[in-house]
């Protein structure tokens, strides 16, 4: 299980959990719900902030909020 | 009948409301939270009048910030003012999944309800297709298909209003009560709704709104007795959201379909360019630049010619009505004060113009990409850079341009510290100072002196701006959590009629409710410098009985006799008055007057001084200088305009807060008199003791 702050740019992997609970609500309304697919696909000049890739949108999202989101990477 | 829009941040809720209301809109405030709610009337065959109004955008009916918590309050509280009689559900076709959760939750409050298919075109060209049909009966709520782009939605909204198709679900859409499902039992029977998921929202609301309809001893029953069956409401939201997203999918599976088209889009190869760590910043500054370009070149030609009609109609004005007070007051006063709020327009508008072409395009949210990490550091957000930068032309525009900050925070501190960016009306300040006491030199052969200081003092501007706000996340504390999830919409071509409206209620609210108090307090200063105690007013008078007669016929003691005047009113009594507190900053009282006098606008600094100093074309910096210059210190036998005292005022100038206008509008931005106080109070602290410091070690 890997972070999805820590992925490189376009690996893709599955969203399985949330360490910070409030944020997690946030995610999912958002549509970063487990199971779904995620990717970072470009990172802000100086590595910070991200942007994502979930099904149908493109996300912003700083880095210690990505780190917060544990993905899958293996299937 | 009430009408509310509802839907997500981009997805087209507030296009739809300008075209079903256009002119006939206004800002409405909310009474309590300081959140700008847009209002609206229109017309309906055969049904009167309907108000509408358009909800802040959010992702679901649990708010997770201050303007987000407006729509719980006004949807689940039957007695909020605004409770509406119809729901619009305004849907992103293109991201439906995400439009269908906050849906489904109105949906489930027994809301009547429409569900306005929104951006199809742009889903399509994604590759997914939705049967609003099937939509329909699935949902069971009528599902209209709108391009809010389209002056036809109006019309299309409007028909299904009128014809009633309007729907309303027996069956809730999930079924809520098997989550946490001790919970239910243990909620009192005294609180009321309309079906279960209403009841928990009015129970466990509190956390959201103040439920009016419960007294406290109750809703403390309430809170313990939710507490005791074990009530955990994030794992409640969490649970309610995934389940929603699950009778969605299944929803979506039979409504949608998605044909596989995965070419890279063309935002995708934008944002390669727009935000490189070179490109990005190269073309944002660049942009930038156009912009004030643009600003200064395209507003001073109509800020001149509302100078100028102005002068022309006091002209009129003074020639027409008997001379004496109320002409008097009428024209110095109510005109001046007039022209000065009208004279804004200009600003506001071009600045806006852009600010709005920017935002819907989708420009903005990179520019917030690219500066998030360095501004944070401050406290501030990567959208602070717009305020601040434009702060460099005005403050005023400035200010109302936080507005694109979602966190309170952010917004707050922002606004905070964007008057201390050097803005225009510093510069006439800052000319006539270094051209006094900055020798024009070359250093290195090809900079100018002068250039150079005039070069840090925007510097100093913009360094005290991020430090000030550095300084205060320590002391603002916030209940509100700092996010930057956002949505990173698609590049798209602006809607021009939004683009018209943003401009049209920016000039509104800045004129009606900052104008007001820019009136007044300029009426104010008019009598500060125009009256005095009456025997000494009389003795200037009487020592220049002919020019008080009539000032035209003797150009040269007219001149003496307005600086008199001036010495003599009650803000030259206060200019002295202060001199003993500035005296340690170098200044004299003729500075002080100007401190006093300029408060309305910096810029009145240099025409202060062409009255004090008896110049008779106040238009002419030359003159000015010249006066100013050959005035020599009592104390020391030298020039009372050394090195220390220019650099000192200069400094003054940089970081006091002298601008009736930005605290006029920092008033109505944030809704209380405490923050520009604030400002005044932490912006002379800074303004006197950096001038303080500058002559003491300088002299």
């Amino acid at each position: 299980m890997k972070k999805l702050g820590d992925l490189e740019v376009g690996v893709k992997g599955v969203i399985n959990s949330f360490t910070d609970e409030a944020l997690s609500l946030k995610f999912m309304e958002m549509g970063c719900l487990p199971g779904s697919k995620v990717m970072i696909c470009r990172k802000a000049p100086f590595g910070d902030p991200l942007v994502i890739e979930v099904p149908g949108s493109h996300l912003t999202i700083r880095k210690s909020e990505a780190l917060s989101i544990l993905v899958q990477t293996e299937f | 009948m009430k009408i509310a829009l509802v839907g997500n941040p981009n997805s087209g809720k507030s296009t739809l409301f300008n075209q079903l209301t256009g002119m006939n809109q206004k800002v409405g405030n909310f009474p309590g939270v300081t959140v700008d709610l847009m209002q609206g009337k229109m017309g309906l065959n055969g049904k009167g009048e309907a108000s509408l109004i358009d909800l802040p955008g959010t992702y679901s009916l649990y708010p997770k910030s201050m303007d987000e918590s407006v729509v719980f309050d006004v949807l689940c509280n039957p007695e909020h003012p605004q409770h509406p009689d119809l729901c619009l559900l305004v849907a992103d076709a293109s991201n439906l999944k995400r439009s269908l959760l906050l849906a489904s939750q109105v949906i489930d409050l027994d809301l009547p309800v429409v569900l306005l298919l929104n951006m199809t075109e742009l889903s399509e060209g994604k590759g997914v297709f939705t049967d609003p049909l099937k939509l329909e009966t699935e949902l069971g709520i009528p599902v209209v298909v709108i391009n809010a782009r389209k002056q036809s939605s109006a019309a299309q909204v409007k028909a299904c209003i009128e014809q009633n198709r309007v729907g309303r679900v027996e069956e809730a859409f999930i079924d809520i009560k098997t989550i946490q499902p001790k919970v239910w039992k243990a909620i009192p029977d005294f609180v009321k709704g309309k079906n279960e998921y209403d009841r928990i929202q009015q129970a466990a609301g509190q956390h959201h709104f103040r439920n009016p309809n419960l007294e406290s001893s109750k809703l403390e029953e309430v809170n313990q007795a939710l507490k005791k069956a074990g009530f955990h409401r994030h794992r409640f939201e969490a649970t309610e959201t995934v389940r929603r997203f699950e009778k969605i999918d299944e929803i979506l599976k039979n409504a949608s379909r998605e044909e596989a088209q995965l070419r890279p889009g063309l935002s995708a190869r934008i944002d390669d360019v727009l935000t490189h760590k070179f490109w990005g910043f190269g073309i944002f500054f660049l942009v930038m630049l156009v912009l004030f370009q643009a600003i200064f070149a395209w507003s001073s030609l109509p800020m001149e010619a509302i100078e100028t009609s102005f002068i022309w109609f006091s002209d009129i004005v003074r020639n027409n009505l008997p001379a004496g007070v109320f002409t008097e007051l009428l024209v110095e006063g109510v005109l001046a004060g007039l022209s000065g709020v009208l004279v804004f327009i200009p600003q506001i508008a071009f600045l806006f113009l852009f600010i709005a072409i920017l935002e819907e395009t989708g420009y903005m949210a990179r520019v917030s990409l690219i500066f998030d990490k360095i501004l944070r550091k401050f406290g501030l957000n990567g959208r602070s850079v717009i305020p601040l930068i434009s702060g460099v032309a005005c403050a005023v525009p400035a200010v109302m341009s936080a507005r694109t900050i979602q966190n309170r925070k952010e917004r707050l501190l922002t606004i905070l510290v964007t008057p201390l960016m050097s803005c225009s009306a510093r510069l006439p300040v800052y000319t006539l100072l270094i051209a006094m006491v900055i020798p024009s030199k070359m250093i290195w052969g090809f900079f100018n002196v002068q250039g150079l200081v005039l070069m840090g003092l925007y510097l100093i501007g913009f360094f005290a701006a991020i430090g000030a706000s550095w300084v205060f996340t320590k002391w603002i504390k916030s209940k509100e959590r700092s996010y930057f999830i956002m949505e990173l919409p698609d590049y798209k071509m602006p809607d021009w009629k939004t683009v018209g409206l943003t401009i049209y209620q920016k000039v509104r609210v800045f004129v009606v409710d900052a104008g007001k108090i820019i009136l007044a307090i300029s009426v104010l200063l008019w009598v500060l410098s125009s009256y005095g105690p009456k025997e000494r007013m009389q003795a200037v008078d009487q020592a220049y009985p002919e020019v008080a007669e009539n000032p035209d016929a003797f150009p040269e003691k007219a001149a003496i006799y307005r600086s008199a005047k001036l010495e003599n009113s009650f803000a030259g009594i206060l200019g002295k008055s202060i001199e003993p507190a500035i005296k340690p900053l170098g200044f004299d009282w003729k500075i002080g007057i100007a401190l006093i006098t300029s408060f309305a606008a910096r810029e009145v600094f240099v025409g202060t001084m062409a009255t004090i100093y008896s110049v008779q074309d106040p238009d002419n910096t030359g003159t000015i200088r010249e006066k100013m210059r050959s005035e020599i210190n009592p104390d020391t036998g030298k020039p009372r305009y050394n090195v220390a005292v220019g650099v000192s005022l200069m400094l003054f100038y940089a970081f006091a807060m002298q601008c009736m206008s930005t605290m006029a509008i920092v008033q109505r931005e944030l809704g209380s008199w405490k923050w520009p106080v604030l400002q005044f109070v932490f912006m002379g602290a800074m303004a006197y003791l950096s001038s303080l410091i500058a002559y003491q070690v300088l002299s």
